[in-house]
């Protein structure tokens, strides 16, 4: 499986082995057993995996937060064992669980965390300002976070984690327990993020998310990386792209036309219809078009349908995404 | 730089959080004033028994002091878990500040706390009799800050370890009251049978009652009160040291 991609130059996040084991009581368990990742500049890179499969360890692990076991990271481009200083000041972490206070307000927690990276007190006021603007919170500003509702709460959290414009954000399951109207809000600002060049890392259960944010997934099973690329590729691994034509009374004709075409990989028929198993339905399309007008053969339905993110995880993993998010 | 810097920060959020609801610091000086009201006037009679030495209210009011500071820091640990719980913790610990800082910081407001309560105790005790003197209040508030640094690093580490008030309630009850009861708190040791006394004498605690009475005689005996300064500044080391290394330590 190929881990490079063409977007960047230089990765924000490439780690080598990186393992991390815990003592139990039942004796080690290696939660991470050694993946190889890389993430390059200005990419949303989603991290997909079924529970406990290593996925906010990891995330822990590349946020300093977790001391790893073994292997080794680069990430904002310090070293991620040698220097977690460094790598904290270039890194912004959005925690599942939130990171705010119920009894302080808004902004005196965003001018805290921008002071808290060093800013002065000006500075990191002015930058609160531009935050809570951002995210539209400035009605709810100067009020204490506990009277906050789930999306502006969520919002504040995104907001403490960019307030220090970090070159690279985590974010893990940033809109669990949203309504739909919060996390498309949330979406639309993590958008903008990649816009200003912001690496993005972001941990989900959901896969319309992962579909619709991310330039690229890895997915991780028992604490390694079992798939990794674009959506698209990671659907089209799965078996290609199903075409279903519809063609009336001349099935057989048609099925003899197209299942020696290169580009099917198997066809059969269907209750009036031809399915076409092909590599890249959107590619094959034309060319079936083309082929059915020259025989002579009238179409009168042609759909392409596309694997789902959930027909992959499940192949990968062995589970449904669903389930777990369930 | 960079730690004084972050402590100061992270005392500013505190004893922000303090100030906006004060309800606790009024709570904590409720206690001495009832002692001081309710059973110090028992006491007067007793002052004139064996082991207190000058009037009852300079051998009261130091143990009452001392108590404060004991109980006013040692139960900030459950402030932290709720920090814990929101996320702050580590929030602040994805940040570059000093870990250091992310503990005094917190352990600060609780000393400007306790000594803001401590002076308002000394000024509502003189009435009643407390002869005071330059060199009692430094020594006594020495002896405060050191106390209750010591006992407020011990919880947040405890905190730190349990991250729970289920755990951290019965531990600290388990472990403070004989603490208090071996220290000669409410009854100086010295009234004691001897192997009560010898227990006792394993207490810091106990040093650090006999120098906060020191504080308050005159002429007072200078080796009592670096003792007790000595060990009090021992334990607050050695639990600032431990608390430190808590908050840098991975919290899973």
């Amino acid at each position: 499986m190929s881990i490079t991609t063409l977007r960047g130059d230089t990765p924000v996040i490439e780690t080598h082995g990186l393992r991390r084991s815990f003592r139990t009581r039942r004796g080690e368990v290696e939660a991470v057993a050694g993946i190889d990742l890389r993430v390059d500049a200005g990419e949303i890179v989603g991290f997909l995996g079924p529970n406990g499969a290593g996925k906010t360890t990891t995330l822990r692990m590349l946020t300093t937060l977790l001391e790893p076991s073994g292997g080794e990271a680069t990430v904002a481009g310090c070293d991620l064992l040698r220097e977690p200083r460094r790598v904290r000041e270039r890194i912004g972490y959005v925690a599942q669980g939130g990171a705010t206070d119920p009894t302080v307000t808004g902004r005196r927690e965003l001018v805290l965390q921008a002071r808290l990276y060093g800013l002065d007190r000006a500075t990191a006021a002015a930058r609160a300002a531009e935050v809570l603007a951002a995210l539209d919170l400035e009605a709810c500003a100067d009020r204490k976070g506990g009277t906050y509702s789930g999306g502006q709460r969520r919002r504040l959290d995104l907001g403490l984690g960019l307030v220090h414009k970090p070159q690279l954000l985590f974010l893990d399951e940033p809109t669990t327990g949203l309504d739909p109207q919060s996390r498309a809000h949330l979406w639309e600002e993590i958008r903008g993020l990649r816009e200003q060049g912001t690496t993005v890392f972001i941990t989900t259960h959901y896969l319309d998310e992962a579909d619709a944010l991310c330039d690229r997934l890895a997915i991780i099973d028992h604490g390694r990386i079992v798939a990794e690329g674009t959506a698209e590729e990671l659907k089209r691994e799965i078996a290609g792209d199903v075409v279903t034509v519809g063609v009336g009374n001349h099935c057989a004709e048609a099925l003899r036309l197209l299942e020696h075409q290169p580009f099917v990989r198997e066809a059969s028929i269907d209750e009036g219809t031809v399915r076409l198993y092909v590599e890249r339905g959107e590619a094959a399309m034309p060319q079936i078009l083309r082929l059915l007008d020259g025989g002579g053969i009238t179409l009168q339905t042609i759909s392409l349908a596309r694997p789902t993110l959930d027909d992959v995880f499940l192949r990968q993993t062995g589970r449904s995404l669903r389930d777990e998010a369930a | 730089m960079r730690v004084l810097r972050d402590t100061l920060l992270v005392f500013q959020r505190s004893m922000g959080q303090t100030l906006r609801n004060p309800v606790w610091v009024v709570v904590g000086l409720m206690q001495p004033i009832y002692y001081l009201f309710l059973f110090g006037p028992v006491l007067k009679p007793v002052a004139q028994l064996q082991g207190f030495g000058g009037s009852a209210y300079n051998v009261f009011v130091p143990a009452l002091l001392v108590q404060m500071a004991l109980f006013g820091c040692v139960f900030v640990g459950f402030g932290l878990i709720a920090e814990l719980r929101y996320g702050v913790i580590e929030r602040m610990r994805v940040t570059p500040m000093s870990r250091l800082s992310m503990l005094l910081g917190r352990a600060g407001r609780d000393i400007a706390v306790l000594l803001f309560q401590s002076t308002m105790l000394v000024l509502m005790s003189i009435p009643f009799g407390l002869h005071i003197t330059l060199s009692s209040i430094l020594i006594i508030f020495a002896l405060l800050l050191l106390i209750g640094l010591g006992m407020a690093c011990l919880s947040y580490g405890l905190a730190l370890l349990l991250r729970s008030e289920d755990a951290l309630a019965p531990l600290l009850n388990a472990v403070f009251l004989p603490i208090m009861l071996l220290s000669g708190m409410l009854l100086p040791l010295s009234l004691a049978p001897g192997w009560l006394r010898a227990i006792g004498h394993a207490n810091p605690f106990y040093y650090a009652v006999e120098a906060a009475r020191e504080a308050f005689k005159t002429p007072l005996a200078g080796s009592t009160v670096v003792v007790g300064i000595a060990v009090a500044a021992g334990l607050a080391a050695l639990t600032i040291s431990w608390a430190a290394r808590s908050f840098g330590r991975s919290v899973a």
